[in-house]
């Protein structure tokens, strides 16, 4: 499989990255020649082999339902969270205006 | 009086406890070398001699008044800027992370400070740790402290992603620093300076807090002078921590105490598909003087196959990818770091024009081709293949190493290359991790210890790659290496 320009506009525009009309001609035969060579994959017989999920076995676990039971992770930090935002009001991330 | 910056994590720790030195002498030495290196090797991104020299005095402090130092009482290290750390500035060596100062400590470094490091500053590394070279951060390259011996003065890349962590190291601007490993970042850095570093077990060091890239792939790990220094420096940043879900619920094992130069009884497995056609003279000189060494220790040689090889690499270019442009997906102009908001921009505008602005070349690419492999219609013949050639390559190691006890091969396909010589060819500067990319697709620890120079004068790496939760083997395969290489090569001072 291989990628023209149009596709590479819409795998930009889905990873909201902009590129310009220079960037885009520059990208599609750089990702050609990346997926050209992944495409030998496809030679591998994976006939009844799982696809991996955990490269070490381990259990989910779950934490206890306690509020803030630690405290690096928990809540009533609204100024730390917000500390490094470029743009915050009464207590809020700032944003462009969404909805007319 | 002794240079203080020739010395080990071992020979601070133990002089610092013994009163030989102190702490505070220690950490003023290596402040020098930071602050004498920085604008010809660009090593670091922010140095933080302050925080040294008050981690050192509060371990002074504790000998005067009769406390336990801890496991690195004393040492000042590198912290790699992919480590969250409380008050000061973390990267990723990204503009878009420029002046991201995070409220909070990660993990692995607040382990490293309990256990009596100190900072010597935030390391320069490859823009979100993607790279084999450091030449993808936004604060520009690191330049290695080596040089051939032609005479030439080309500028040598000191291996990626942890490049800043592998200078520093080897320029003696921090006797350890940490690293990450993703697909080879710990070790073929390690390998182009000429100094040791290990990846665990995926799970043994907790996650939290580090800059995520490939989640099922990212794991920390020490790069220090020698072995015993990488145990020492390992047993202080592993453990368990419920704050990451993939957190090992296990004790960390004394590996520095377990440590043991004597392979007897001992099988290494040489595989025989590393043993590609072209390979570098030296490279395959180096391997074969290392399969001699473990022999000389007691070892017992057997050959292996890991079928699967040649699809590692292409796997992992389209797992990380993938993985890295949903974790990058966080970066939005919104709740932290740099917002280009264009004149009259809606939400989505603002969100592209700040990725377009934030992001270098080549995590733009990784990201693009992430999404691709991801997106619908594509995901079964790139993601889900991938992932099951994946499950093939953990495989063949499970088999593996029902015939022996670790693995031997080169670190890297070549010694360091000059910076520019791969920048215009991704796939070149890819195929430099074909030798890592194995083990961490199968989450396996694996090291990189020196085995000499090459014939340019530039060292060589020898990778060992142990069984699941086996770090001590690779230590002891990789002490036996050391005790025998007695490498003790150090670049020229030139900076």
């Amino acid at each position: 499989m291989s990628v023209d320009t149009a596709t590479v506009a819409k795998i930009a525009a889905l990873a909201r990255i902009k590129v310009s009309e220079a960037e885009l001609e520059a990208m599609v035969p750089e990702l050609n020649g990346i997926l050209a060579w992944v495409e030998q994959l496809g030679e591998v017989d994976v006939t009844g082999i799982e696809p991996m999920t955990a490269v070490i076995e381990n259990h989910l676990r779950l934490r206890d339902d306690v509020i803030d039971a630690d405290p690096l992770t928990g809540g009533g930090v609204r100024d730390k969270v917000l500390a490094n935002a470029p743009a915050r009001e009464d207590g809020f991330f700032g944003v462009p205006k969404v909805i007319e | 009086m002794t240079d203080l910056t020739e010395l080990g994590v071992a020979a601070i720790r133990d002089g610092v406890a013994k009163g030989d030195f102190t702490a505070v002498e220690v950490a003023e030495a290596f402040n020098a070398n930071v602050a004498a290196a920085q604008t010809a090797l660009n090593a670091f991104i922010v140095a933080t001699p302050e925080l040294a020299v008050e981690a050192a005095k509060a371990t002074d402090a504790r000998r005067a008044a009769g406390q336990p130092l801890g496991k690195m009482g004393g040492v000042p290290i590198g912290m790699k800027d992919l480590f969250a750390t409380k008050g000061v500035q973390t990267t990723a060596a990204s503009h878009i992370l420029e002046g991201f100062t995070p409220e909070y400590e990660s993990t692995v470094s607040q382990k490293l400070w309990d256990a009596g490091a100190g900072m010597l500053g935030k390391l320069n590394l490859d823009q979100f740790a993607m790279g084999s070279s450091n030449e993808t951060s936004y604060f520009g390259n690191v330049i290695s402290p080596w040089r051939r011996s032609d005479g030439g003065n080309a500028a040598l890349a000191p291996g990626g992603s942890s490049g800043g962590s592998s200078t520093a190291v080897a320029a003696r601007l921090a006797p350890a620093a940490t690293g990450t490993d993703t697909g080879g970042s710990i070790r073929q850095p390690a390998a182009f300076t000429g100094i040791s570093g290990i990846k665990p077990t995926y799970g043994r060091c907790s996650r939290w807090g580090i800059v995520a890239f490939a989640s099922s792939l990212d794991q920390a790990g020490p790069m220090a002078r020698d072995v015993r220094d990488c145990a020492i420096m390992l047993e202080a940043m592993a453990g368990y921590d419920p704050k990451d879900a993939t957190s090992l619920n296990l004790p960390v094992p004394e590996w520095e105490a377990g440590l043991s130069a004597d392979m007897k009884g001992k099988k290494v497995g040489i595989p025989r598909e590393y043993r590609m056609d072209g390979m570098d003279a030296d490279v395959a000189a180096s391997w074969d003087r290392g399969i001699e060494w473990l022999k000389d220790a007691g070892a017992e040689i057997v050959e292996i196959s890991l079928p699967h090889t040649k699809y590692a690499l292409p796997a992992y270019y389209i797992i990380a990818p993938a993985e890295a442009s949903s974790n990058l997906a966080r970066y939005d102009g919104v709740r932290y770091g740099l917002r280009d908001l264009p004149d009259g921009a809606g939400l989505q505008d603002m969100y592209a024009a700040t990725r377009a602005a934030g992001f270098g070349a080549e995590v733009k690419r990784r990201i693009l081709i992430g999404t691709y492999v991801l997106s619908a219609g594509f995901y079964d013949a790139y993601y889900t293949q991938a992932q099951k050639v994946r499950t093939l390559i953990s495989h063949d190691f499970k088999n593996a190493f029902t015939q022996c006890d670790v693995i031997l091969a080169p670190t890297a396909p070549t010694a360091a290359f000059g910076l520019g010589e791969k920048t215009d060819d991704p796939l070149s500067m890819y195929l430099n991790d074909v030798f890592a990319v194995p083990a961490s697709l199968a989450g396996l620890p694996a090291m990189s210890v020196p085995a000499g120079l090459n014939r340019e004068g530039l060292p060589l790496g020898l990778q060992i790659v142990g069984k699941p939760f086996d770090e001590q083997g690779v230590l002891n395969a990789g002490l036996a290496i050391e005790s025998r290489a007695q490498f003790s090569a150090k670049p020229d001072k030139w900076w």
